[in-house]
């Protein structure tokens, strides 16, 4: 049952957009597709208007960092529900760490809004056509994007934590 | 029959003096400390799960309001504790902050939990380590959280502070240097 919703979604995402649909795959109960980063608003809007599809409830946006994938480096994970026959799809889309900038879909969802804010703060993602794009849950004037995989966690500023207790 | 049931509830005892018909003398600052002491008003600047546990400590089982802070306060105008209670973000520290300067002297600050004392298990780049970072503090309990009986003894140790500290403290060198390392006057 789950196998019908991705070749259905797949189907119909070739057909629309044809080059920039990158792949396909089921993980575990998850459908994921790939699409090429610059067409992500037209796929959203694409699969919120389809009468068939109707993913009209983005649950959930994020942004995703795999340094070792040049050129690939950065991406945002969206994920979109379907309210009537409650089923749910995951979309990826990746691009380089040093361009990273993509459209937001806050055309198309209102609560996208927060959550590209919320991306932006934590991994420098830009998203073009963003009506108020600025941190959120980080102090405005922190000089970092504190997600990405090159800086630590712990706060810098303690004098008392002794390294070799904690295995560094 | 009957038997007289001495009262097992404890009130302050005066302080020394001298009484006679209708007076009693005794020193002000005895008497003025005494008064501080067993009136002390919070503010409950609670942000997380030490909060929970103050509620409880507020409650009917625990009872803080026998020690006298029966009216706690949310404006910092009218408090004179201000009990921190809570994970505090650097988003947070300027607002913590300004409530603490809000506040009218004599105040006093107690700060509640591993994570307004020093971070607590929170060693991020978003939480601020230890709220003396950027107020003074009194009185620090340890504990994630501290149980009731242990914020009860953190007011205790308050109480002792206060009735044993000088009438006009703010205009002692000690508290003017203190409070100019921490960039207030």
């Amino acid at each position: 049952m789950e196998n019908s919703l991705l070749l259905n979604v797949e189907e119909k995402l070739k057909l629309t957009f044809g080059e920039g649909f990158l792949s396909a795959e089921q993980h575990y109960d998850y459908p994921v597709f790939i699409v090429k980063s610059e067409i992500i608003c037209d796929v959203i809007r694409f699969l919120y208007n389809d009468e068939d599809l109707a993913f009209q409830y983005l649950t959930t946006l994020a942004g995703l960092h795999y340094p070792k994938n040049k050129g690939m480096e950065l991406g945002v994970m969206y994920q979109l529900h379907n309210l009537i026959k409650n089923s749910r799809i995951r979309i990826k889309v990746f691009f380089s760490i040093h361009n990273p900038s993509l459209p937001s879909i806050t055309p198309v969802f209102s609560a996208a809004n927060w959550m590209e804010r919320e991306t932006f703060d934590f991994y420098g993602i830009n998203f073009n056509g963003h009506p108020n794009l600025k941190r959120i849950l980080n102090m405005e004037d922190m000089k970092y994007h504190p997600m990405l995989k090159e800086y630590p966690l712990e706060d810098g500023t303690r004098e008392d934590k002794d390294d070799k207790m904690f295995g560094r | 029959m009957s038997t007289i049931i001495k009262s097992k509830v404890d009130i302050v005892p005066a302080p020394q003096g001298i009484e006679g018909p209708g007076f009693f003398a005794t020193r002000i600052d005895k008497v003025v400390g005494m008064a501080r002491a067993n009136s002390l008003w919070p503010l409950p600047f609670a942000t997380s799960c030490c909060g929970i546990e103050f509620m409880a400590t507020m409650a009917s089982n625990y009872d803080l309001g026998r020690f006298g802070s029966e009216r706690l306060s949310f404006s910092p105008r009218q408090a004179d504790l201000l009990m921190v209670m809570g994970t505090i973000s650097k988003k947070m520290g300027p607002i913590l902050r300004q409530v603490y300067e809000q506040m009218a002297e004599p105040k006093w600050v107690l700060s509640m939990g591993a994570c307004a004392s020093s971070g607590g298990i929170f060693d991020t780049y978003s939480v601020l380590q230890g709220i003396d970072r950027i107020i003074p503090v009194d009185i620090y309990i340890p504990g994630c959280p501290p149980r009731p009986e242990q914020v009860l003894d953190g007011i205790m140790q308050i109480q002792k502070l206060v009735e044993s500290e000088s009438l006009r403290r703010r205009d002692s060198q000690e508290y003017k240097d203190l409070l100019a390392k921490y960039g207030m006057e």
